[in-house]
């Protein structure tokens, strides 16, 4: 009789069943949502770190950032010699200088000694570079008689605010000119011996072959895809990078679509090219335990010194950008609605389900004057609310997959900020023409000093992946809701009286 | 079968009371018939309820073959309510969304009997009210007197000792009104049933053997003479 009871009265009382299912369903696909996408955001933030870290890496040491003295930040800064041309001569003139990011080195001995901390399972150092080349041509202008005014150098400041150009040397320079154009990129020198950590780990080789541990010291490049595409190098072309001719061996794809380095070489040659033999600027650290994270990070601040270390948590907090605002809405707006629209369904069924017993008073009462016990009847009652709970479930997952389905489907892009340390790019050098004084406008170089993650920005396509567990989740509300709407109807229920039979109500 | 002592029975509504049943002595053999009369408010329903176990008595004792009711739990009582009485209802109640052999089954769920069993005692009693034809209808598909019928099979199902019945006419027409009551008693007749039946309808109390008049809480016994 139960079932046959309880079949009868969920077709009979469809719609009303219907509204408490719905509203159940509603706040069921809003967890559902809202946990999937708070889960796409934390797999897009991996990416984001992934881009810079690299597979693996749990964290990276790097020199620590020291107060900017005016002579580390003079010598850092790039300059450029032209000579003065001719009136008549039109060449071209290119010159390049490579620097090294951040200006901040550690010894390569440094490497090992993280490698013996305690908790390090493996560790590998990387040299980042950067290289601004300028090509032009430049003509010798008509010194009237005066003194040429030099350009000034602008002042390289810490915190990044573009250098003054050189200021143009008045009205006392006449016909003289220059055209040129500067050309920035970045080049990353790795440790071909160890392949499992580092930049090059969050890229995938789409052409060619990647470096032989054999070539240390060897004249051969990997090149990003897009870099690649901007310049037209493919595999088997030179690349010159201050005057070393390098071979392009492949081509590197960038799994989030933004790579850590346009070029990759060996590490030897890129401390050849910056003059900075034996020096690295990151250490990238994978712990044998990534529970044990903190303490080999304090471990490594202890023994190591003169180091910053930094965790992916500790990047991930100086994220920012739309993914960041978006994980934050979706993990505190989204979770206190679907929390409130959970309440709300709950009480709205359990109120309707109360309701419900009320307008069958006369029904239960005559039930139990034929003899039904309390307990039979309100059995009767949870069972209708559990039933209508369940299908407030079963309505509410659909309406969840649905609902993250299309999120992934249209799987809106989000771009993360990532702050680079202390140092932002910015700081600009002047040119300083020497033959008669021209001023060139102040190009944007490289920041003063600072850490050596450069302020970046990761655009990465948000999914929302539903896990069982969510489903499970999903599944446990709807009992919940069932039994709360049950708890309500089934208690208003146990309390009618069989003389309620008689009741002139209905 | 019924000994009634000084049975009281108060209902509190906030400040006020009301006095239902104001001392009420009432005895009712094996197989009477009985018919309860009397101005509306007068107590009829609350005395069929004392009688039929749906509720207590504030004072006295009513007493169904020796065993004092008022005194029973909860339990004892839904057993007795389950076992031995039948009632029938002005306005049906029949359960809305069930067929008329289901409704009738509801009668048995508390004695426990299940399955074929059931439903062929349902539909057997169905056919004893003259409804064989209608097993799978619900209520809303049959007319007033057809309800009543069912609710009578499903008050005769578990063959009890004592049928109650609250103006079970008091929602039909005169022609259903003269079908149900020649039911009723051929059933009683045939049964060996006590039968107590509350009724507004004089030509209806005229015809009972016994007739009780409750007026504020007080009955008065006649004995009509067979006609
Ligand atoms: N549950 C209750 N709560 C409060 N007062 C009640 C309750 N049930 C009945 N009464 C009161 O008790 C008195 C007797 O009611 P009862 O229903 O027994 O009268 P009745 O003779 O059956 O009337 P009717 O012919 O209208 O059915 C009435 O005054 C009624 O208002
Ligand atoms: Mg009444």
């Amino acid at each position: 009789m139960f079932v046959t009871y309880l079949r009868r009265e969920l077709r009979r009382r469809r719609r009303a069943a219907l509204v408490i299912a719905s509203g159940l369903a509603l706040g069921i696909a809003l967890v559902i949502v809202v946990s999937s996408v708070t889960s796409g955001m934390n797999k897009a933030q991996d990416k984001v770190l992934q881009s810079l870290y690299g597979l693996g890496t749990d964290m990276t040491v790097t020199k620590a950032a020291s107060p900017p003295s005016s002579g580390s930040g003079s010598s850092g800064r790039p300059k450029f010699s032209f000579k003065g041309q001719d009136k008549d001569d039109d060449s071209t003139q290119s010159t390049d200088r490579v620097m090294v990011q951040g200006f901040q080195t550690l010894a390569d001995t440094t490497v090992t000694k993280v490698k013996g901390q305690h908790g390090v399972a493996s560790a590998v150092g990387g040299l980042s570079l950067n290289v601004l080349k300028v090509n032009g041509q430049f003509k010798r202008g008509q010194v009237a008689p005066g003194q040429g005014g030099a350009g000034q150098p602008g002042r390289g400041s810490n915190g990044g605010s573009g250098g003054s150009g050189g200021s143009a040397g008045g009205g006392q320079v006449q016909g003289g000119g220059a055209s040129f154009d500067v050309d920035s990129y970045t080049v990353y020198g790795t440790d071909v011996t160890d392949s499992t950590l580092g930049p090059l780990t969050s890229s995938k080789l789409t052409k060619g072959r990647t470096f032989k541990t054999s070539e240390t010291n060897a004249d051969v490049a990997l090149v990003d895809s897009s870099y690649a595409k901007q310049k037209s190098l493919a595999v088997g072309k030179t690349l010159t990078v201050h005057g070393t001719k390098f071979k392009v061996i492949g081509i590197a794809t960038a799994d989030s679509g933004d790579a850590a380095a346009d070029v990759y070489i060996p590490l030897k040659k890129a401390q050849t090219l910056a003059d900075t033999k034996a020096k690295v600027t990151t250490v990238y650290v994978k712990a044998s335990d990534s529970q044990q994270i903190d303490a080999v990070k304090s471990a490594i601040r202890k023994n190591v010194p003169g180091t910053t270390v930094t965790t992916s948590a500790d990047l991930a907090s100086t994220v920012s950008g739309s993914l960041s605002t978006a994980s934050g809405l979706a993990s505190d707006v989204g979770r206190w609605l679907s929390i409130a629209v959970l309440v709300a369904a709950f009480l709205v069924a359990g109120l309707l389900t109360s309701s419900a017993v009320r307008r069958r008073v006369r029904e239960f009462g005559t039930l139990k004057a034929l003899g039904w016990k309390s307990g039979r009847v309100t059995r009767q009652v949870m069972g209708e609310a559990l039933v209508n709970g369940l299908m407030g479930g079963v309505l509410g997952i659909v309406l969840g997959l649905v609902g993250a389905y299309v999120v992934s489907a249209i799987s809106p892009t989000l771009t993360a900020q990532l702050a680079g340390g202390s140092g932002g790019s910015g700081g600009g050098g002047g040119f300083g023409g020497n033959g008669g004084g021209f001023g060139g406008g102040g190009a944007g170089g490289p920041g003063g000093p600072g850490r050596q993650l450069a302020a970046k920005a990761v655009q990465v396509s948000l999914t929302a992946p539903v896990s069982l567990s969510v489903i499970a989740v999903a599944v446990g509300l709807a009992v919940a809701g069932g039994l709360i709407a049950g708890g309500f109807g089934g208690w208003r229920a146990s309390r009618l009286r069989p003389a309620d039979a008689l009741r002139r109500i209905e | 079968m019924y000994q009634l002592t000084a049975v009281t029975k108060r209902y509190q509504r906030g400040k006020q009371t009301v006095q239902a049943l104001a001392g009420v002595d009432l005895t009712i053999a094996d197989g009477d018939r009985l018919v309860i009369q009397g101005p509306t408010g007068g107590g009829k329903s609350t005395l069929l309820q004392m009688l039929g176990a749906l509720d207590r008595p504030t004072d006295g004792t009513v007493e169904l073959d020796g065993t004092d009711l008022g005194k029973l739990s909860e339990a004892r009582l839904t057993r007795v309510r389950a076992e031995t009485i039948g009632f029938v209802f002005q306005s049906f109640n029949l359960i809305p969304t069930l067929t008329a052999q289901e409704n009738v089954e509801t009668a048995l769920v508390p004695l426990g009997v299940k399955g074929a069993a059931r439903r062929e005692r349902a539909a057997h009693a169905l056919e004893s009210v003259g409804l064989g034809e209608r097993l799978g209808h619900v209520p809303g598909e049959l007319s007033g007197g057809q309800q009543q019928r069912v609710a009578i099979a499903r008050a005769l199902v578990k063959e009890p000792k004592v049928l109650l019945a609250d103006e079970p006419t008091g929602n039909l027409d005169e022609s259903m009104r003269d079908e149900i009551m020649e039911l009723l008693e051929g059933l009683w007749k045939e049964r060996g049933l006590t039968f107590i039946m509350v009724t507004h309808d004089s030509t209806i109390a005229r015809r009972a053997p016994r007739l009780a008049t409750i007026r504020k809480g007080r009955v008065t016994v006649t004995s009509n003479a067979p006609a």
